[in-house]
Parts: C-alpha cells; sequence; structure tokens
C-alpha cells in the first residue's frame, strides 16, 4: 500500500552525514478540496524519540511556511540547525526523552513531499503550475494518511505556529477523537485581507522575475532568486515588529561612516534583509512558496461551518492551547483570541495565553521562556491526562 | 502547597465532587488547582492578569485571558455547574449585568465580596470624614480597582431583583472563619468583614 525510503531534495545537502529522516510513497491517490487528485503521493518526515508501547505519546509538529520537517538538530541541506531547536529535543518543553515527535514537510513543499518542483508521472516533466492548487486541509488530509499509514491513531498534542497552527486547528476541527490537544500558536482561523494582501506581493515579485519563465524555470535552466529574495525581504519584514526592527537596527549603518547618496546598502536593516532573502533562495522553492501563500490565503476554517467558527468545536473533547504575542501585528492577539472565545462557545476546554514580547511574529521561534513554560504545562497536563510518565 | 484561603475554602466546601466549574477572576489558579485536585472538577478560569494566566497554564490549568465585563456574554447558557465569582463583583464595571450572566452560565453561582457595611468601615467614614481605608479594602479612592462596592444587604437585593434564590449565605470574620448567616439580619451586615453567597437562577 505504501512503501517506505529516502527522501529526495532539489538541494545539494550541506550536511549528508545527519539523519535525513523518511519518505513514505502512496499508491492511493490523495483527493484534494479543489476535486483534483494528487498521485503518486510521497511524503518527508522526521522523527525525534521513541514511540511508546501504547502509541499513546506521539506530538505531531506542523511546520510554518517557509519551515520543514527538520525541527530539531543538524539540517542536512542547509547545515544549520532546526527550526524549533528552542522548543523540541530531550529535556526542552516538548521532551523527546518523553515524546516522540513527528513533524511532515507539507505536500506543496520542496523538502521530499510530492510539490510543484517534483516530477509530473504523467508527463516526465517537473510539475511547475501544473501542480495542483492545495489547502491546508489538503495538508492535513495527508498528514493523517501518514500517520495511518505509521500505524499511529491518537496524537497526544498536535502543535506548531503561524501555518503550522492553522493545521492544528484544521487537525483539531477535521478528526476530533483523534487529537487529545491542540496547541496553536501565533496563527488565526482565517487568512485575513492584510495578510492576503501581503502574500500577493511576495508572489507577484516571483512572479515578475524573467527567469521565473512562466513556472517553468526548471526546464529553462534559470532560477527566479531575485524575485523569491524580494518576497522572503518583504515578507520577513512581516515576521518582526517597529520596535524590535529599531531595538536591532536603528538607524545604524552598515560598514560606512556616512550616507553613500547611492542605493547601495547603506543601512544595517538594509543588509540584514538582503542577507534573509539571499539565503532563503539557496533553500526555498519558487513554486512551492506561490502554492504554500495559497493554500495559508484559501484558510478560513469557518468557511466549512456556515461562517460560524464554534460550529467546527462543537462537542470536541480535545484540550485546547492558544498562544499568541502582544507585538505578532501578522497573526495578532485579536485573531488568536477570536478562537479562544468560539472554542468557549463551543464548551471546549482551552485556555488561552497571551505573551509579552517586542519580538513580533517571530517569537514563536525565539528563546521565550514564558512560551516555553506555558508549553511545557500544557503538554504536561495533557500526558498525566493519558497517564503519561 | 500552602494552605487554601479560608474564604476560598468555604467556596470550595460548598463544591460537589466532579462540577464542571468556571472560576472568573481565578488568580494564580490556587482555588482551581485545589479543586481538580481533591474534587476531581472539570475546571476552567477567566483571568485579567497576563502574568496569573500565564502561571495557570504553566501548572496545567485551563485558563483563558479575559475579563468578567466583557467575555462572559460569549457563554453558552448552562454550560457549568458552578460559576465562581470570588472577590471580583465589586470591581466590575456592570455588577448587574454580570450577575446575570453568571446565573445564566451556572446552575449554581458563588459570589464572595468585601462588606462595605462593615462597622469599621461605617465608623471610618463617620468619624474620619475620609473614604474607608481598612485591611480588607486597603486603596485610596482615587486607585481603588473597586469602583462598585456594596453592603450584603445591597447584595442581597440585586441577588433577589435578578431573580436568584439564595441557597446559603456566609458571613466571614475578621480573622478568616465563615458561619452561616441569615442573608437579610442587621447583624452579620454589621459585623462580617465579607460574604460568601450560593446562589441559583429560578
Amino acid at each position: 500500500m505504501a512503501e517506505l525510503g529516502s527522501p529526495k531534495f532539489l538541494r545539494r545537502l550541506e550536511a549528508p552525514g545527519v539523519d535525513q529522516g523518511r519518505a513514505i510513497t502512496f499508491d492511493r491517490p490523495l483527493v484534494l478540496d479543489s476535486g483534483r487528485e494528487l498521485s503518486p503521493l510521497t511524503i518527508a518526515y522526521m522523527t525525534y524519540g521513541t514511540l511508546n508501547a501504547g502509541k499513546s505519546n506521539v506530538v505531531l509538529v506542523c511546520h510554518a511556511l517557509t519551515g520543514d520537517q527538520f525541527v530539531t538538530g543538524r539540517h542536512p541541506v542547509t547545515g544549520k540547525s532546526g527550526w524549533w531547536e528552542t522548543m523540541v529535543g530531550p529535556g526542552k518543553p516538548i521532551d523527546t526523552d518523553r515524546f516522540f515527535v513527528i513533524c511532515a514537510n507539507v505536500i506543496g513543499g520542496c523538502m521530499g513531499t510530492t510539490g510543484p518542483a517534483e516530477t509530473d508521472p504523467a508527463t516526465g516533466k517537473p510539475f511547475g503550475l501544473s501542480f495542483p492548487v492545495v489547502t491546508i486541509r489538503d495538508m492535513v488530509r495527508a498528514q493523517a494518511m501518514l500517520l495511518d499509514a505509521l500505524g499511529i491513531h491518537e496524537i497526544l498534542c498536535v502543535t506548531g505556529g503561524s501555518m503550522g497552527g492553522m493545521q492544528v486547528l484544521q487537525w483539531a476541527a477535521s478528526y476530533p477523537e483523534r487529537v487529545i490537544s491542540a496547541l496553536p500558536i501565533a496563527t488565526a482561523a482565517r487568512h485575513s485581507a492584510q495578510n492576503i494582501a501581503f502574500h500577493e506581493v511576495g508572489r507577484q515579485a516571483i512572479m515578475a522575475d524573467p527567469d521565473w519563465k512562466g513556472g517553468n524555470y526548471q526546464l529553462e535552466g534559470t532560477q527566479p532568486s531575485k524575485g523569491l529574495a524580494v518576497a522572503r525581504m518583504a515578507a520577513h519584514i512581516t515576521y518582526l515588529s517597529e520596535a524590535a526592527l529599531q531595538r536591532k537596527f536603528g538607524r545604524s549603518l552598515q560598514n560606512r561612516n556616512g550616507l553613500s547618496f547611492a542605493f547601495g546598502p547603506d543601512f544595517q536593516i538594509e543588509s540584514y534583509l538582503h542577507h534573509q532573502g539571499m539565503t532563503f533562495v539557496d533553500r526555498f522553492d519558487a513554486n512551492s512558496y506561490l502554492y504554500i501563500t495559497r493554500a495559508m490565503d484559501y484558510f478560513d476554517l469557518a468557511a466549512d461551518y456556515g461562517n460560524v467558527l464554534a460550529e467546527a468545536f462543537i462537542g470536541t473533547k480535545t484540550r485546547f492551547g492558544i498562544v499568541s504575542f502582544t507585538s505578532d501585528w501578522l497573526f495578532p492577539t485579536s485573531e488568536n483570541k477570536r478562537i479562544a472565545h468560539a472554542l468557549n462557545a463551543a464548551g471546549a476546554n482551552v485556555s488561552f495565553v497571551e505573551i509579552e514580547t517586542d519580538r513580533g511574529h517571530d517569537a514563536f521561534l525565539l528563546d521565550e521562556p514564558e512560551l516555553f513554560a506555558a508549553v511545557r504545562g500544557f503538554l504536561n497536563s495533557a500526558a498525566a491526562s493519558r497517564g503519561i510518565k | 502547597m500552602s494552605a487554601l484561603r479560608p474564604d476560598l475554602a468555604a467556596i470550595a466546601e460548598m463544591i460537589a465532587d466532579g462540577a464542571r466549574v468556571l472560576d472568573i477572576g481565578c488568580g494564580d489558579g490556587a482555588l482551581l488547582e485545589y479543586l481538580s485536585r481533591t474534587k476531581h472538577v472539570d475546571g476552567r478560569g477567566i483571568e485579567l492578569s497576563q502574568q496569573n494566566v500565564n502561571a495557570c497554564v504553566a501548572r496545567g490549568l485551563s485558563v483563558v485571558q479575559g475579563d468578567a465585563d466583557a467575555d462572559l456574554a460569549e457563554y453558552p447558557s448552562h454550560v457549568f455547574d458552578v460559576v465562581i465569582l470570588s472577590q471580583t463583583i465589586q470591581a466590575t464595571r456592570s455588577p448587574k449585568k454580570v450577575l446575570a450572566d453568571l446565573l445564566r452560565i451556572g446552575r449554581h453561582t458563588i459570589v464572595s465580596f468585601p462588606n462595605f457595611g462593615h462597622w469599621r468601615v461605617r465608623l471610618s467614614l463617620l468619624v474620619n470624614g475620609h473614604m474607608p481605608r481598612t485591611r480588607a479594602l486597603g486603596y485610596n479612592w482615587y486607585d481603588t480597582p473597586n469602583i462598585h462596592l456594596c453592603t450584603i444587604a445591597d447584595f442581597v437585593a440585586l441577588a433577589r431583583s435578578s431573580g436568584a434564590v439564595i441557597e446559603r449565605a456566609l458571613a466571614l470574620s475578621e480573622l478568616g472563619a465563615t458561619h452561616p448567616m441569615r442573608p437579610d439580619a442587621w447583624g452579620p451586615n454589621l459585623l462580617a468583614e465579607g460574604a460568601i453567597f450560593l446562589l441559583r437562577a429560578v
């Protein structure tokens, strides 16, 4: 039914010696929200820790827009640390000495899971824009197929930030009987107009790059690096906050004593953004960026439930913990609180924590002791409710 | 764990094993934790202070940041066995509306508050001519969060006009002891430092 193998990566490996995880290929298709089918479907994933005998200690981590399955430890492609190194590992809040952590690359991604850069078996060429548009719910369906193939039914906790949080909410709505606890962080039950607008800027930057070639850059032997870098630069600003930018960079100049009266990177913030853009294009696929941002834009959980968000959670037994950050203007507290209110209205078991920080949306990836304490407490309480030591 | 404050212990004593409980203004979660440990309640909390909420979540409690005035309207009716409002009603903007919400959300409602009819309060205003500052009410008039203080007699009148049945009434003494009282008696309204009421909507 499904075949287990090693993932194939688009990029050269910086750290070929480290664990590259697994890839599972399904022979049955995934029927997508768009009505199209994805087949064959390959899901690349990583696991950390040990699955207990009762298969009851599973923590499913859902990654954000530009994240991937390499949550912690060294990343085989980039050679750098995993994106949630602060949160996941032995003795960390998501303790891999106690929990079996699974993270899968989302469909449409570019780290081994089927996405637009993969070869379309029908044509023998890369999918490019012929790849079907996917949704957050499609991503979650694919993850459910993975867990089924691994023989795992119950998830002790499903967690993630930003787009990862959207998947958490979708998991809780689609599979309430499988999800013991859900911990969405810095997210929303719908993508706001402002967020769709920022995504569209990013997509237009990619598509305006002549090297994008209508999405066929792989066949043409080009890379829309400039467009993708601009998309990343614009997006990166939304992950920070005015206060954090001021604190970190202010108006400080980059390696110069005065203004250049030209258009090179005079300011530190400019060269910082350039660096963010440059390093991103080395690890990410431009078409994947189009597809995954689209999936986020399409996310509106209440729309599937008569526009009443509470209806998505009626009768749920799942425990919810919701976390927001004061300076996050991309997924502000108000959006997170809306989820908490809907859960309350549905009579669900819900906690809501707003963490004071000036680091903006990115705070969920950073060293935030109050976040760690909240995650640890929430997870401990979920584990205790299932008798997990 | 340190001993529970006497007024909280008296509240805990009113709650049945395994009840669904909503504690509004739950502070650092001491009562909720005590209730889930000793009475196995299914407990939830609402708390204004973010620091307190974080402390509650870190100790494994289900607590939402919010305030009684703004957020109770969002709760569906009759979902909790007991709703607790401990030492908080005097700090709400609309005590009458809050009480109506409590009676709607819970099958039973427990309210505790400081008694502004206590003899020290009365004497302080009479003798000093300043807004009273007592052990139980230690704020200046200009910085107090207690914007809607009441006496026991005032609360009894509000409860009745809100259609509540008073099932139990306890007087809180200065030493923290609790005694059953008759809601209409003049004695407790003069001598009790605070009161705890167990109410039920008709």
